[in-house]
Parts: structure tokens; sequence; C-alpha cells
């Protein structure tokens, strides 16, 4: 994993597509693994189809909720239109994991994405993941165990 | 010690007032504000909806005078419909204690306008107390019950979008307050606000402030990061974040409470700086105080007043970069949901170029394109008194093509003195109203409301029938109507009302597609009663 102080990872869709579930995953699995993190989002219209981002810092101390200009490490596009609106966020370097590259990934339920795709991020992140599954078993209720694990793993599986 | 937690900021407000000993939350939803009085009730508090800020604030008034401690929660606008309780509450003071949680939304996330709470309580002379994360949300709320309960005056906590709606660890305290016992002593001079009374009342309350702001120089919740250089930032909130982030050099003095201040420190802080700013989103508020106490700090160019600050923002002020802000990328607008019974209403209204009084919703979504079906929207309840106005000046042609139109929710908070005024002074046209009846508050999250027929925790209570409400203030013709079943005898309706010369309040009533499912099963666990 990268040696700077904050990893800043957004993730970004459409209202309906889980990106606050996903973006609430992701963040606690970053607490539990002992970071300091900051999920910022900014709700309310989202349940009306509107486009829908959430920030997600963590690190030593994180300060400011929302990821400065260019500075996005991990940029997650649940939505492919909406690949230009943040493409400009992303810093030189950063890696943009795209809805599109998932096309062709057999997933059980298309609604897992959101999960399938934090199991793409999961291959740069130096968490254990026995950690991701724990907390994907906390998250959602049972009937949806099974489904998003699956997802998870088939999101791994994608090279980096 | 306890646990630490990942929580967003209202759901530290929640657990810090259950911690507090709140013995009663009220409140009326509005985003940003809406999830704390939902928290607050999972966490097992005692909390209830009410039909408007106003009523919300007087109930928890009441259980401040009965010595229990109170919270009431509203976004920003809901505190001008709670002001007339605030200003003269913070002359009467309370027994227990009293906190006004109140969520501004620089930015305008979903909100008609970006006031800034902090002027209300400079105007009414109650303290102001500004979280910044989320740990701060959960400290602040018990430091604000604190406060409340020492000088008996109400508090305001001040949250804004992001500090609501940001999550983060908390590392809640161990020390729990226990509920106080609630007993009544009668205080008829100190509650009774009569002329006599609100003279001696009024200069106790500029006492206590006077008190608190002594308080605020030596003990208040301030925080001084020494910085390496020469530059001094005043600020507050979530800004003083994104100030921390965009100059780590600078020596920052953040304050906690932003009424009264602590002028002392913060012009001692100020002295030997040779740069000095002052970071804080929606008004120059600090600024103008620090100003006209002698502090030389400057005023920031007029765009960052408006909309939130970020690292960015802050490291453009604190550049003196006056070049034109890049224009962030816009996403997908929200819009009605697809078959939204809204929709079909709207359409209709549309199709007729009726000139359409809106009011606060998810329909005000109609006002957007292609729909384009709204011509007004200002504030809760508007709709019928702007509608009612339209009809008394227009030329007959046009006044004919004027209708209200209004949610359930928004009914409940605002309408009722609408129709009042509509039975009281009718336009020689008559007037037409349409109650769009979703049977929730569907665009804070699907909350109840009185005309719902359950509570917030979705156990059933009494319910008010709209159509039985406006019969019983004199309107004649009031029909209810199935807008997506019952269409076409709904425009037939609208049509005639518009050629008579009579009052019609046409209820459309069908469930919220989100919330249909939510509603059925309340309604199989125990069936209420209409």
């Amino acid at each position: 994993m990268n040696t700077k102080e904050t990893i800043n990872i957004r993730i970004t869709g459409l209202g309906g597509m889980g990106i606050l579930k996903g973006s609430q995953v992701l963040a606690e699995v970053l607490f539990q693994a002992g970071y300091d993190v900051k999920k910022a989002e900014v709700h309310g219209m989202s349940q009306r189809g509107g486009s829908v981002a959430s920030d997600i810092r963590f690190g030593k101390k994180i300060l400011s909720p929302m990821i400065p200009e260019a500075e996005t490490d991990f940029l997650l596009v649940v939505a492919p239109e909406e690949i230009e609106i943040h493409r400009g966020a992303l810093r030189p370097g950063g890696h943009l994991i795209n809805a599109q590259s998932f096309d062709t990934v057999p997933l059980p339920n298309r609604k897992s994405l959101n999960i399938a795709m934090l199991g793409a991020l999961s291959r740069h992140l130096n968490i254990p993941v026995e950690a991701w599954q724990k907390v994907i078993l906390t998250v959602f209720p049972e009937k949806l165990h099974a489904v998003n694990l699956e997802a998870f793993e088939a999101g791994r599986r994608l090279s980096p | 010690m306890t646990e630490k937690r990942l929580l967003s900021g209202n759901e530290a407000v929640a657990l810090g007032a259950l911690h507090a000993g709140c013995a009663r939350g009220t409140g009326y939803p509005g985003t940003p504000s809406t999830e704390i009085l939902e928290n607050y009730t999972l966490l097992g508090g005692e909390a209830a909806w009410a039909p408007n800020e106003k009523v919300a604030a007087e109930v928890a008034l009441g259980v401040a005078f009965a010595g229990s401690r109170a919270m009431v929660t509203m976004k920003h606008v809901g505190l001008n419909v709670a002001a007339d309780v605030l200003f003269t509450c913070a002359y009467s003071g309370i027994q227990g204690a009293l906190v006004f949680v109140v969520a501004d939304d620089p930015g305008l996330a979903s909100s008609q306008d970006e006031q800034d709470t902090r002027r209300y309580g400079m105007a009414a002379g109650v303290p102001v107390i500004e979280p910044g994360d989320s740990q701060e949300s959960y400290d602040f709320t018990r430091l604000a019950f604190t406060l409340s309960a020492r000088w008996k005056i109400p508090v305001i906590l001040r949250m804004t979008t992001r500090v609501s709606h940001t999550t983060a660890i908390v590392q809640p305290s161990d020390k729990i307050e226990a509920p106080l016992s609630p007993h009544f002593v009668r205080d008829i001079p100190g509650r009774v606000m009569i002329p006599g009374h609100a003279r001696i009342k009024h200069r106790e309350l500029r006492a206590k402030l006077r008190e608190i702001q002594e308080w605020c120089e030596t003990e208040g919740p301030n925080q001084i990061h020494q910085g390496t250089s020469s530059m001094g930032i005043v600020s507050c909130g979530v800004a003083s974040q994104h100030a921390r982030e965009a100059c780590p050099e600078a020596s920052l003095l953040k304050l906690g409470m932003t009424y009264p201040l602590p002028f002392k420190l913060i012009l001692g802080f100020l002295k030997n700086k040779t740069q000095r700013f002052v970071i804080e989103e929606n008004d120059p508020f600090l600024v103008e105080q620090i100003r006209a106490e002698g502090g030389d700090v400057p005023w920031n160019p007029e765009p960052y007043r408006m909309g939130e600050l970020n690292v960015e923002r802050v490291r453009r002020i604190l550049k003196g970069d006056l070049t034109p802000e890049p224009v962030p990328a816009r996403g997908r607008p929200p819009r009605l949901c697809n078959a939204c019974p809204h929709g079909y209403v709207f359409e209709m209204l549309k199709k007729h170029d009726c000139i359409v009084a809106g009011d606060i919703g998810c329909y005000t979504l109609a006002a957007l394109p292609p729909l384009s079906a709204m011509d007004s929207q200002i504030c809760m309840g508007a709709s019928i008194g702007v509608g009612l106005g339209l009809r008394h000046v227009l030329p007959e042609a046009e006044a004919r093509r004027v209708v209200s139109v209004i949610g359930d929710s928004t009914f409940m908070h605002s309408g009722l003195t609408g129709v009042a005024e509509m039975v009281f002074n009718p336009p020689p046209t008559g007037h037409v109203l349409i109650v769009l009846d979703n049977l929730t508050t569907a665009m804070t999250g699907q909350q109840e409301h009185p005309a719902t027929g359950r509570k917030l925790d979705h156990t059933p209570t009494t319910r008010i029938l709209i159509e039985e409400v406006v019969k019983a203030m004199g309107v004649k013709t009031v029909l209810v109507l199935d807008p997506v079943r019952q269409l076409a005898e709904l425009e037939s309706a609208v049509m005639k009302a518009l050629q008579s010369n009579d009052l019609t309040v046409i209820v459309a009533r069908q469930p919220c597609l989100l919330a249909a499912g939510r509603i059925r099963s309340y309604e199989k666990s125990v069936p209420t009663h209409s």
C-alpha cells in the first residue's frame, strides 16, 4: 500500500446503486483495521435517482472530510456515465475502478456490483480478506450474505 | 473505557443527548437534521415528530419547564418557524435543560436558502455551539446540555450538512447522566412573559450572557493549534478542519462557541500574527464581530460566503486568489421517481396551463424540465397564501388558472392556517387547493406525520383526516381521488373547480412508491384506525 499519510477513495454512481452501502462497508473495514477514517456524503435527494458520491479518507489522522481536488487515490465508478464528472478528482497515477470492467464478470446479482468493486479495491489495500468478509456479514442481512461474499470474491479475482 | 464507534455527526448528537440524560426529543424532519431523532429513538430515547418546528420547540420547552432535559431538532429554515419560541424562552429561561439542534445547509444540498443560524443565536441572546466533526458532535451535545442546565438558558447546537452527514470515529464518555426527576415549580414572574415580567427577564438574560462569555474566555470549548508560521487563522466548525489541512503551518484558533465570543482570547491570539484570516462557512459572522471589537481581520471575498468551503477554497482565500473558481461538474439532478403519483397531477396541470403555487417536498422537482409545472416555491405552507394573493389581483382569466399544490406532511406543518385564510378571505374567483397525499413525509426519507396515523416509531396513533379537517373549516367542495386510477375524474374536478367561484380542496391520495411496501407492513402489524 501507498506509504503516503492519507489515502483518498471516492465511490460514485446514481441513487439506488448502493453507493452509500458500499462506502459504509469500506469505512467500517478501515475503522476496524485501526485507521482514522472519515466518510463524507451528501444524501437526502439521493433516492430520487440523482448522482451520489461518497468520499472516504483514511490514515493516521484525517482532517477535512472531503477529498481535495485531484488527490483521489482510488476512484470507484459504479455508473459509467459518472466518470467524466469525477475524472478530474483522480490524482496523477491514481487508480480508476470502473463498472465497465465488470461487464463480463459473472455476478450472482448485478445489484452486488458495489461490493464486487470493493473486492477489486481490496487488492490494493493491505487488509486481510477475512476483515472484509466479517464486515460484509455484519452490514447485510443474512439472506444477502452469499451473494455479497461471492461478488466480493469475483471482484478480488479481477486483475488489478 | 467505552468502545470507540464509527458514527455520523447526527448519530453522535443522538448518542450525546442520550448520555446527557435527555428525557425527550422533539422535532420536524428536515435534511440534514432528520436522522438525529430517528437514531435517538433507536438508541432507546423517547422522541416524537411534531406537526412543525414551533410546536416541537414548545413541547421541548414544556419538558424543560418541568425540570427535565429536552432536545428539539430541525433544519435551519425550521428555526424560522420556531423563532417565536426561541426569542421569548431566552428571556424566561428553563428549569431542566433545553437544546435546539439546528442543522444549516451551506451549499444548499437540499434546501431553499443558505441562512446562517448563528445570527439567530445573537438576535435572540442564545449561546451557539458548533461542532466540526462527529467526536465534537457527541462532546458538544453534552456540553450544550451542561451549559443549558447551569445557566438555565436554551442553547443552540449548530450543525451543518457536512458535519451531520460525515461519519467518523467517536469515543463516547464513560460518564452517563441519569434523567432528572421532573417536578413542577411554580414561577409566574419567570414564565409568564407579560411586559412587567419580561423587562426584568431581559436584564437577567444579558447578565447570563456576560457570565457565559467570561466562562468561554477561559473554560470554553476553544482550541489553539500552534503553528510554525506567523499566520493566524480564527475558525469554527468543519471549516477549521479544511483550514488545518490547507495550511498546517499556520496557528489556528478553533472556536467551539460562536456566540457569545471570547474576544480577549481572540484578540490575544491575533496580536502577534502578521497575517490574519477568519475561515468560516456562510455569513461573515465571526469577521463582523471581531472587527467590531477592533480585531484587524480582513473580509473574505463575497463568493466564499456562498456554498460549502473545502481545502481548495480555503487555500484560495489564504492566497488572496481572486480568479474565478472552477465550476464543479454537476452530476445528474434528482427527479421525480418513474410513475410517481405526483407526476400525473403535474402533467394534468401543465396540460391546462395552470399557474401553480407550489410548496416544499419531493413534488417541488416538478418545477424542473421537462415538467416545468410549478411557478413558485418559497417556504413550508406558502402554496396556499401565495395562490390566494395571485387570485386576489390577477385579471380574472389568469386568476382562474391559479392552483395551490401542497403535500400531506407540509399541509399538517403549515397548511392549516392557509386554509383558514382561504375560508376567511376567499378571492372573488374562489380557489382550488390540491393536497398531494402520499401518506408519508417522502422528501426527508418517509417519516410519519399527524395525517398518517402513526408515530415516529411507526406505532399507531389517531389519524387526522385532511378531508375532514378542511370540511370542518368551511370548505364546501372536498374530494378525495386517486391520481393514478381516477386521473380523468381528478382532471374534470379541477376543470369544474377552476370555472366556479367556490373553494375546492382535492386530496389526491396514493401512497409514495418508495414507501408503499413499508406502509403496508406497518398496517399489517397493527391496523390503524382512520
